[in-house]
């Protein structure tokens, strides 16, 4: 198998360790309203889209649903437009108009951030559909959750990507819950994987609790489809640590079940693999951390003395050269 | 791109003969997935193409709405500027004969609605072709609604040397008259235009107002031709609840009250989904009679 462009596997540890410090520091400022409407963190997740980024290439196309913040992390948006835009500020990375569920960073090749479940799914094939009409070998990734695959925006471009043979990897962040509600009340599969299958697409089963795995498998990938383009599916196993927003308990779960998942942690695991073959120290691991702890506490202080976007300028987003009537 | 657009040359033929002059890379035939192909064409257009997304019918789109109304006019806004979205929803759009409920809607006052949409309505050959050139060109979304009862007409288009665009926003006196401003659009262009004839008979001088244009609304052609007549009857195709003569009708009131002889009278569509009997279809759909009633009533005559 080819190698993927190999990023240095601790700076991606140390980006783990920034969306978890980033995504924690928004908890806090969400619980002292700092933060308004909703807000999704993706704790207990991040081995999965740094595994992706460290796959592909920084022009290819990524988009996701609403739990964003990491996806724009992980594709260089700074935490200080990322905290910003949580904060409604004119320096977000949306101007502070799109708020948590819609981050975007056009510069990084960020789609966003989309909030309706499924709705994203054909913009993705749109993307890579224009890839493929001017004859470039970009991929496109498009993220979603467990909770997506059930609605018809979905399927509708699942079938279109197939007939098209469009260059989409199709990861699907199976958190286990859509919501409140388990996989096991939302899906007639036994496992998602196979709804890639109805479609002729195939599809693959990644432990995303384990970095080198996603960033292997997806790279195997990507490489595959540069080369003659086409979709695939992989439906990786992941597990989010929190509710599905910060006003939801998670009381649907148990304490035994989250306390599994702990002990799988991501973080903790690729730790482990770089000290076992002696590249990284507890010192460095430790240095790492504090940074990426520095570096959410500057986004929230860059964040808090940021100006709004001015009201003579709400009308400004709403056409490209606004008419007058 | 679109249902039947490519080896079936179009529904409607609108798109007869583009597959062979543009290629199967370009003309693009779908399978019944409007929610799929629309936001296909809307993230194609996030990334720089230009899509032209057929609807077989705007009744069809309501599958799409999400797209349509969620995605396509939000982006703009939602990513502070990053992205807009250069797309062009077009086909055709209301009532045409015994379609019945699901195949009839007028959709324009839906659309209209959404903020970040462009909406227009052409009722002339020549119409359609500059303002879906023009929509194309737009770097918003914008939605060309046509009607397939006008789709047989007949008219000049435009002269070979010349290029034709018709601004967005943009009314036109389709004929000049003193006593009454008749307000209308799509179909209810021809309608008018054959009732101002018959009114002609009757000593009532009606000027056409074709508003073109839904959104962006053209206020100041409406106003000029009301501060003529100071008689106003607006004749839609659409239903009467928060229908497009419902904010024609706000803003004539708001803006030039003083001007206003008479109370407005909107003819539109009776508030029930379309019947299939032929009668009762005709009942519901604004006509020539209603009309001609509702002028007579603005022009106390």
């Amino acid at each position: 198998m080819q190698r993927p462009e190999q990023r240095d596997e601790v700076e991606m540890l140390a980006l783990m360790l920034l969306i978890r410090r980033f995504e924690e520091r928004a908890s806090q400022q969400y619980q002292a309203q700092k933060i308004g409407g909703f807000c999704h963190l993706y704790i207990g997740q991040e081995a999965v889209v740094t595994g992706a980024v460290a796959a592909v290439r920084d022009d290819d196309y990524i988009i996701t649903a609403y739990r964003d913040h990491a996806h724009a992390l992980a594709r260089g948006t700074s935490a200080d437009a990322c905290m910003a835009e949580l904060f409604g500020k004119e320096t977000g990375c949306s101007r502070g108009l799109g708020g948590s569920m819609h981050f975007f960073d056009r510069s990084r090749h960020m789609y966003g951030g989309h909030a309706i479940v499924g709705a994203h799914v054909p913009l993705a094939a749109g993307m890579a559909f224009a890839s493929k009409y001017r004859g470039e070998d970009r991929v496109t990734l498009c993220f979603f959750g467990d909770g997506a695959i059930n609605q018809g925006s979905f399927h509708e471009a699942l079938n279109l990507i197939a007939l098209y043979k469009l260059p989409v990897v199709l990861i699907c962040e199976n958190n286990l819950f859509a919501m409140g509600t388990s996989v096991k009340r939302s899906t007639s599969l036994k496992q998602i994987v196979d709804r890639a299958e109805g479609y002729d697409i195939p599809g693959e089963i990644v432990d995303g609790m384990n970095f080198r795995e996603v960033r292997d498998k997806l790279a195997e990938i990507v490489n595959s489809i540069r080369k003659d383009p086409h979709p695939a599916f992989v439906e990786i196993r992941t597990y989010r640590y929190r509710g599905h927003s910060m006003s939801d308990p998670a009381s649907y779960r148990t304490k035994e079940e989250l306390e599994k998942y702990r002990l799988d942690d991501p973080i903790t695991r690729l730790r482990a693999q770089l000290t076992r073959e002696g590249k990284l120290t507890n010192e460095q691991f430790d240095q790492i951390d504090k940074k990426a702890k520095e570096t959410a506490l500057a986004s929230v202080k860059f964040a808090e003395k940021s100006p709004e976007l001015p009201l003579e300028k709400l009308y400004d987003y709403t056409y490209v050269n606004r008419p007058s009537a | 791109m679109g249902e039947e657009v490519a080896e079936y040359h179009g529904a409607y033929k609108v798109s007869q003969g583009l597959l062979e002059r543009f290629g199967p890379t370009r003309i693009i035939d779908t399978p019944i997935s409007e929610n799929g192909f629309a936001g296909l064409g809307v993230g194609a257009a996030m990334v720089g193409l230009r899509p032209i997304i057929e609807f077989m019918t705007f009744s069809f789109s309501l599958v799409a709405f999400d797209q349509v109304v969620n995605n396509a006019p939000n982006m703009f806004m939602m990513s502070g500027g990053q992205f807009n979205v250069p797309i062009t929803f077009r086909g055709p759009n209301g009532p045409a004969h015994q379609l019945a409920a699901t195949h009839s809607h007028a959709t324009e006052s839906l659309y209209a609605n959404a903020p970040g949409l462009k909406v227009c309505t052409p009722a002339t050959p020549r119409d359609a072709k500059g303002l879906l050139k023009t929509a194309v060109r737009d770097d918003n979304p914008v939605l060309v609604l046509e009607a397939e009862l006008l789709y047989s007409s007949k008219g000049m288009v435009e002269p070979p040397d010349e290029e034709l665009l018709i601004p967005l926003g943009q009314a036109d006196v389709k004929r000049e008259g003193s006593d009454v401003s008749i307000i209308c659009y799509a179909q209810t262009v021809p309608l008018a235009l054959a009732t101002a004839a018959k009114l002609e008979d009757e000593d009532i001088s009606a000027e056409i107002v074709d508003l073109r244009s839904i959104k962006p609304l053209d206020e100041q052609a409406i106003f000029n031709s009301v501060g003529k007549t100071h008689r106003v009857v607006i004749v839609e195709q659409d239903r009467p609840f928060c229908g497009v003569g419902a904010e024609v009708c706000y803003r004539i009131q708001k803006n030039i009250f003083d001007e206003l002889d008479a109370p407005i009278i909107r003819v539109s569509q009776e508030d029930v989904p379309m019947p299939y009997n032929e009668r009762l279809e005709k009942a519901v759909l604004p006509n020539a009679d209603k009309l001609m009633s509702a002028v007579k009533k603005v022009c106390y005559a």
